[in-house]
């Protein structure tokens, strides 16, 4: 079971590595809408300050929905999926091999890069340190739950912004409890809450996805 | 059963209104422009009941394979969207005499926003889709995603506003409300009960006329079809 997890992170994770421009453009985008963001409202650190933690996960947003495309398109496209479908390996199981690839290459940088942004918005280093930790609990989930969106919009017409339209409600409390902990340090309470209810987000889909994005992936492929 | 519900809805909203704008007294705090709950609240009650039907019809569509349930589904969606809208609509015309401003981000005004979302968003599935029982049984896995989420939402949104704000606003009313008052609310709660029957009734014949038009008893009961 481990073993088929890893081969398909493994494959994946080839794959992206043979692609690298696809890997970074994603991050790019993540850091160009963060740094639109001061240009739009104006260089005043109290109010960047203020809105860092809400800009920074909006943004981590956008990039996990655009980066979902990459997920089983391509698989889809040259008959690589229906091999996965019929393989006697449970369907979750490869499924969730493929998620946490698409995770390494989308959420961990993103997260990695948050701290750098972090600095940029003058966060102070307990804020910083908590965004990066709430995105690393909450990217996950970002990752698991845009898999069911993009299974479903498989090789649909408009299927971009048709994605973003199912999915993006449905990222609702991470981006509640995400931005809140970086909130909650600022106002001097602490952060331990919203990221242990965001570990519970990120176990709760870690559980269930899998098996919606397996039957999402056999209706649209059937 | 459809002329029935209808009937019986038209009755009721006439009642309701009856007792809602000549019988029910007027508020002591808000003067007349309460009045507008007796749409506003039954029509927010729809809106998150029919979503639960309509996951519930998605589901049993998924589990046992049955057209009818995912077409039930299916007609379903525009009359909770609709229920949506009119919610917040009318919230916000109440909402304007009342605190003096037509939209505030309280949790329940936010929550109940995303429900349209919700809404739109399995509609819009459906309609990308071109295969009807594609379209079906993908409806029916992101209304149950939905559905699982909806709880989740609610209460995230619920601790984001009251972690941001202290509670300005409050949409809970004075716990004595006169009878009168509940009586008209829970008449036009059944008023918009009947109508939601009705009307989720008729698209569905709308629905499987459509979708059966080459079979033979459709050709039989609509010759010139």
């Amino acid at each position: 079971m481990i073993g088929t997890v890893a081969a398909v992170v493994r494959r994946d994770l080839l794959l992206a590595f043979r692609q690298r421009a696809d890997v970074a453009n994603t991050l790019l985008f993540f850091v160009v809408v963060v740094t639109m963001v001061p240009l739009g409202v104006g260089a005043e650190p109290n109010l960047l300050r203020a809105i860092a933690p809400g800009v920074v996960w909006v943004a981590a947003l956008l990039a996990a929905i655009l980066s979902l495309n990459r997920l089983f398109a391509a698989d889809f496209a040259d008959g690589t999926l229906e091999q996965m479908l019929i393989s006697a390996e449970p369907l979750p199981l490869i499924v969730l091999g493929k998620t946490a690839a698409h995770w390494l290459v989308t959420g961990l940088p993103v997260t990695a890069m948050s701290v750098v942004l972090g600095v940029m918005f003058d966060l102070g280093a307990e804020a910083t340190a908590t965004l990066a930790a709430a995105l690393a609990l909450g990217t996950p989930v970002l990752s698991l739950v845009g898999a069911v969106g993009a299974a479903l919009t498989l090789g649909l017409r408009g299927g971009g912004v048709l994605v973003s339209l199912l999915v993006l409600p449905l990222y609702v409390p991470v981006l509640i409890l995400g931005a809140g902990s970086v909130e909650a340090v600022a106002a001097g309470l602490g952060a331990a809450p919203y990221l242990l209810l965001l570990g519970a987000l990120a176990l709760f889909a870690l559980v269930l996805t899998p098996w919606a994005v397996s039957a999402a992936l056999r209706i649209s492929v059937e | 059963m459809i002329p029935w519900c209808a009937a019986a809805a038209i009755a009721l909203c006439a009642a309701g209104l009856y007792v809602g704008f000549f019988v029910a007294p007027t508020d002591a705090t808000q003067g007349e422009s309460y009045r507008i709950i007796f749409i506003h609240v039954p029509a927010a009650w729809m809106s998150m009941f029919l979503y639960l039907v309509l996951a519930f019809w998605a589901g049993v569509g998924l589990a046992l394979n049955t057209r009818l349930s995912a077409m039930m589904a299916s007609a379903i969606a525009p009359t909770g969207a609709v229920m949506t809208f009119v919610a917040l609509w009318s919230g916000a015309l109440w909402g304007r005499p009342t605190w003096g401003t037509y939209w505030v981000w309280d949790a329940r005004l936010t929550s109940e926003l995303i429900l349209l979302f919700l809404y739109f968003g399995f509609m819009a599935l459906q309609a990308a889709i071109d295969d009807p029982r594609r379209a079906d049984k993908a409806g029916a896995v992101l209304a149950l995603v939905g559905v699982v989420n909806v709880p989740i939402i609610y209460f995230s949104v619920k601790w984001w506003n009251t972690l941001h704000q202290g509670a300005s606003v409050s949409l809970t009313k004075a716990p004595t409300m006169a009878a009168t008052m509940l009586a008209g609310m829970i008449l036009m709660a059944l008023a918009f009960w009947m109508y939601a029957v009705a009307v989720t009734l008729v698209r569905v014949r709308a629905i499987i006329l459509e979708r059966e038009r080459r079979s033979d008893w459709i050709k039989e009961l609509a010759p010139g079809a």
